[in-house]
């Protein structure tokens, strides 16, 4: 039993800490990495994921994705060299540790139009 | 200071994430980092040997970091012929130990309510309660302090765009009464899977549909499904603009110690990053 307790607080302590880095692409494992949109690309599918960032995203990242406080701009070198896969992990799990919610309730295909929008941005 | 009022305000952005449709369960979504949720939950019901009612709860959560939900309810209720009375508050928090998505994500949630024997808002069903706690008149029933500690195990997933949420409840008065227990199960769907470029008000990407159901266990002496009463209803939350959210549920009672069914409604806005620093 008490290992049980033990294991189990080893276990929430390093999500905890693998959760805390801020370099996440450095925990997205690499079948994850691999993720391509299903999604066809379009201008549709673009335009809509700008709605949609318009909803979710632009009271934290700022209407024009530049950041806003201590929120980092989604146009940075970081998030445009991530990948599709990357960026969709990053939707699904947030980064709880750094203020970045999960957005994994959103259905993934609104989070494929998100990734095509931020696609669609000047650095 | 109205200046610095001002300026807070004006330094907020509306946000407008939609809400899943329960009223009685929770999910692993906690509120996000900075954001403060102004919501009201009313219950409105007629026990058969009682008054109307119309129990209502005003939430303010605010996301403190985000792995930790932090809030505030303030508990009222108007009652048919009789008086209309604050019933009390509830200081709860939320926290999630894992910070990554699972197939299974647990939330911990602690609680500290201090109501009287009148609150209505209906946010839990445990232990024996029952229509007869309902339908007492609010002259009888507000003396009664019910000054209790409130502990959840909530268990959610999201599977192929469905919300699975589980709820385990264990209640305890604080004045020598046993625990009592009691759960919380809800599921739920978005319309529609795939955004549009120019939503309409009433596009189906801004509805969840799902169903909820709710009930007690019984106490430390009595732990069972004997003398409890259980909900179970459909359930639907709207997005709409400016950050506004609706939900509405029809739940009804499953056995004789429940209500014959409680109509639920829920406003709710939300303010995005209250404390931030414009660049």
């Amino acid at each position: 039993m008490r290992s049980a307790v033990v294991l189990a607080a080893a276990l929430a302590l390093s999500s905890f800490a693998a959760g805390a880095s801020s370099n996440w692409r450095a925990h997205v494992p690499g079948k994850e990495q691999e993720l391509t949109d299903p999604l066809p690309q379009s201008a549709d599918n673009a335009a809509a994921g700008q709605e949609l960032y318009r909803r979710n995203c632009s009271g934290c990242h700022g209407a024009d994705a530049a950041g806003r406080g201590h929120k980092p701009s989604l146009r940075s070198s970081h998030v445009r060299s991530a990948s599709d896969g990357d960026l969709f992990w990053l939707l699904r799990n947030g980064s709880l540790a750094h203020g970045m919610p999960s957005w994994s309730l959103l259905p993934e295909p609104q989070r494929w139009q998100l990734i095509q929008y931020l696609r669609t941005l000047p650095e | 200071m109205h200046f610095l009022l001002t300026a807070l305000f004006l330094s907020c952005g509306v946000a407008g994430a939609q809400e899943l449709p329960y009223f009685v369960t929770y999910s692993h979504h906690l509120e996000e980092p900075g954001n403060l949720e102004i919501e009201n939950k009313t219950a409105i019901a007629h026990p058969q040997d009682g008054n109307a009612f119309l129990g209502s709860a005003i939430e303010f959560e605010y996301g403190v970091a985000g792995w930790w939900t932090s809030e505030l309810y303030l508990d009222g209720q108007t009652a048919a012929k009789e008086a209309t009375t604050f019933t009390g508050f509830r200081l709860e928090n939320r926290f999630r130990p894992l910070l990554r998505e699972h197939w299974i994500n647990p939330v911990l949630y602690a609680e500290l309510e201090d109501t009287n024997g009148a609150d209505k808002s209906l946010l839990e069903v445990v232990g024996h309660d029952g229509t007869s706690d309902l339908a007492a008149p609010v002259h009888e029933s507000s003396p009664e302090k019910q000054r209790e500690a409130e502990l959840k195990l909530i268990l959610s997933s999201d599977v192929h765009a469905w919300n699975l949420s589980e709820n385990l409840i264990f209640e305890k008065n604080l004045s020598n009464q046993p625990w009592e227990f009691g759960y919380a199960l809800a599921a739920s769907h978005p319309l529609a899977l795939h955004g549009v470029p120019r939503p309409g008000s009433f596009a189906p990407q801004n509805f969840i549909a799902g169903v909820e159901m709710y009930g007690g266990l019984g106490d430390r002496h009595a732990a069972g499904l004997h003398d409890t009463s259980h909900y179970l209803g459909p359930t639907l939350s709207y997005a709409l603009p400016h950050g506004v959210s609706a939900m509405f549920s029809p739940s009804f009672g499953l056995n004789g110690n429940s209500l014959d069914h409680i109509f639920r409604l829920g406003l709710n806005y939300e303010i995005g990053q209250l404390f931030a620093r414009e660049r």
